[in-house]
């Protein structure tokens, strides 16, 4: 396996800014996702939570688990809340806060798209993170726009599963040539700490998406969303990559010989339906689409 | 077929029944289920309808606008901020005439979040030209979806049907379910006058100047005016179907009241036991369930209220900087009338806190006895 990351001698810090209280569910990706993050951006961070289950994790007022000021805003507009609040920190000569934008898949890639290309375009200081489970979970498992072809949801009910593939968010903002556009995952963490710690060190929209399973919606058994998450990256369905200025990519994980995407989704209830045929189809598709990243990576830029 | 079914089923048994052809919507707490199921019977072909799961309510209403524009019988259900982003869209269907029919689960707005009941969401639309239907029942819900398609049609207004949120859209109750052939019979299929049509090139919605622009809003609110009688109409003639009808408004033990309550929603259910354990006792206390909100009913609500010597009326709902929505209403109706009662005012339940038995008997005890309101709103439960 050919791994390109900062390093492999690495400690995840040991401060935390997320406690407990918060009401996740048990195995929740998206939890454990905000408290590597908020260890990597540490305490000058701002996080601006629209919609999703994260209005619901950190919990109900007056509580409320991250030691770092949260501002919730309407679903629709997680990337330009972080714009006002740039502009409001830096009118007032406050340069060294972080804001941060931490929006679900659905508040990413459907409803909060318009407002989120607007800041790209833009260039607006921010980082925005999209934890992607794959669903709307906060209403309970609707599709959305980032819900793998073939899966279940209640909206793609089995007979009719999703027939649509899963909408390329990271490829989208990567053709707004913004400086920093990365992915990660749990099973990764000093990856996806050091993607954050990279991003916080660039001026401009800096957009991490990170694959963070939800056991629930996933109808899966939560002790496995770690084991989940390193397959997703070693079946080559949720690379491990970045991409510099829209141009210069770095795939930080190749594996020598990927494992069948059989193995990923044979452990999710969500695939259960799945006929030989469709898993051959979905194989293809991740072999095609690996393949393609492989070659922007070989781009001389 | 009596069915036990939640609130948000019997919309979604309600629009299978009526036929929807395009159904757009989004997913919202605590509207989900009725999404949910019309997923359900489109993808199993017990509803033969093209389900558009577009990634906003915006886009909802307005793939719904357009659907409807286009000759298809078009539906959407939403709550709360869902209601609230599609508020272009809604001008946009009355404007455009176009007979789009809409659930929407009442829930508190935001921030900080609530996803309980208030009204709000559905009394910021007040102003924008919709027929707005407050439900009380799981059978009325039911019942109202199946004739809103048919007043929206008639009217060429858009129809928005409205309950409570978890009281109503998630509590099941037995509902009766009719037959496809009976609805059938009651409900022709749509058909639009003026349609998008290749054959017949017409321009929708372009530059109206002033020349113009006025009088197609004074249609608007004739087509309000005549919809009053068309609902009554239908209303009659879905008892002669189904035989169920719901009323304009519902007034209940009023003949001889001396005090009034007006109710929307499910607090009326609440009321009408309070209101009859107070007859019992020998009150002179009557109960005005107000379900037609858009267009006003003016004159049926003169008719009952005048008699009253106090209405009080439960509002849960606020505008801020004035008061109680619908005392405002019943205030403005009964303004100019001879003599007419006091209206006293109570603001109750924001944000899908409990209305007990004993809130509205206390109200109505206060209205029985206070000589004038102490304020112009009165706050109940308030916690400072
Ligand atoms: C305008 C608007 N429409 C719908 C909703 C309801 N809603 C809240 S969270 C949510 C789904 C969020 O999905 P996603 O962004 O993927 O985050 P997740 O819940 O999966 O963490 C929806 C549909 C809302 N709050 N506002
Ligand atoms: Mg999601």
């Amino acid at each position: 396996m050919n791994i390109k990351m900062e390093s492999r001698n690495f400690t995840i810090p040991e401060k935390e800014y997320m406690f407990p209280g918060h009401v996740a569910c048990p195995g929740c990706g998206g939890a454990l996702a905000m408290r590597l993050v908020l260890k990597a951006l540490g305490e000058k961070t701002i996080v601006v939570i629209p919609a999703c289950c994260w209005t619901i994790i950190d919990g109900p007022f007056p509580m409320h688990s991250l030691h770092v000021p949260v501002y919730h805003t309407a679903f629709e507009t997680a990337a330009v809340a972080a714009s006002g609040i740039k502009a409001a920190l830096e009118i007032q000569g406050k340069k060294d806060i972080t804001v941060l934008a931490w929006a679900g898949d659905g508040g990413t890639l459907d409803i909060g798209i318009q407002s989120l290309s607007g800041v790209a375009e833009r260039n607006d200081d921010i980082i925005y993170a999209c934890y992607d489970n794959e669903a709307y979970m906060n209403t309970g498992i609707q599709r959305s726009s980032a819900t793998p072809k073939g899966a279940w949801t209640t909206t793609t009910p089995v007979g009719n599963p999703k027939g649509e593939p899963k909408k390329n968010i990271s490829e989208i903002m990567i053709s707004h040539r913004i400086p920093y556009v990365a992915t990660a995952t749990l099973a990764y963490p000093d990856d996806l700490i050091n993607k954050f710690r990279k991003a916080q060190q660039i001026k401009g929209t800096k957009f991490i998406h990170i694959f963070a399973p939800c056991p629930t919606g996933w109808k899966m058994a939560p002790e496995l969303m770690i084991t989940i998450c390193r397959l997703a990256v070693l079946t080559n369905i949720f690379p491990l990559y970045e991409c510099e200025n829209g141009v210069k990519y770095t795939i930080n994980i190749v594996p020598e010989k990927p494992i069948p995407v059989r193995e990923y989704l044979k452990l999710q209830g969500r695939f259960s339906h799945l006929q030989e045929k469709d898993i051959e189809q979905i194989q293809k598709t991740v072999d095609f689409e690996f393949n393609l990243l492989l070659k922007k990576a070989q781009l001389i830029v | 077929m009596k069915k036990v079914v939640t609130g948000n089923h019997a919309v979604s048994y309600g629009v299978k029944l009526a036929r929807a052809q395009v159904i757009a919507a989004y997913p919202i707490t605590p509207q989900t289920q009725v999404v949910e199921l019309l997923s359900e019977f489109c993808a199993s072909g017990k509803l033969n309808a093209k389900f558009i799961k577009v990634e906003s309510e915006h886009s909802a209403m307005a793939a719904c606008i357009a659907a409807s524009a286009s000759g298809a019988r078009a539906f959407t259900a939403t709550s709360a901020h869902g209601l609230a982003l599609m508020h272009e869209m809604l001008h946009w269907a009355v404007g455009a005439r176009t007979p789009v029919v809409m659930a929407n689960i009442n829930r508190a707005m935001g921030p900080g979040w609530s996803v309980w009941t208030d009204q709000n969401d559905s009394l910021a639309q007040r102003d924008v030209g919709w027929i707005q239907i407050y439900c009380e029942s799981n059978q009325e819900v039911l019942d109202t979806t199946i004739q809103a398609f048919k007043i929206a049609e008639r009217v060429l207004l858009p129809v928005m049907l409205i309950l409570d949120a978890f009281v109503l859209s998630h509590t099941s109750e037995p509902v009766d379910i009719p037959d496809q052939e009976q609805v059938d019979e009651f409900l022709p299929p749509y058909n639009l006058k003026t349609k998008l049509d290749v054959n017949n090139p017409r321009a929708y919605g372009g530059l109206t100047n002033p020349d113009h622009y006025f009088e197609l809003r004074y249609k608007i609110q004739k087509a309000h005016t005549e919809a009053l009688a068309v609902i009554k109409e239908i209303d009659e003639e879905y008892k002669k179907h189904f035989g169920r009808q719901y009323g304009l408004v519902e007034p209940y033990r009023c003949d001889d009241a001396k005090v009034i309550l007006v109710t929307s929603g499910t607090i009326t259910s609440t009321a009408r036991l309070v209101i009859d354990e107070m007859r019992d006792e020998g009150r002179k206390v009557g109960l005005l369930k107000y379900r037609v909100f858009r267009p006003t009913p003016r004159e049926i609500l003169r008719d009952i209220l005048y008699r009253a010597q106090k209405v009080c009326v439960i509002d849960r709902n606020i505008s801020f900087g004035h008061g109680g929505i619908f005392a405002q209403e019943i205030k403005s109706v009964l303004y100019g009338l001879p003599a007419s009662p006091p209206v006293y005012s109570f603001i109750i339940g924001l944000g899908g806190r409990d209305v007990t038995p004993k809130d509205i008997r206390e109200i109505i005890e206060y209205t029985y006895k206070e000589e004038t309101p102490a304020e112009p709103v009165i706050y109940r439960g308030v916690r400072l």
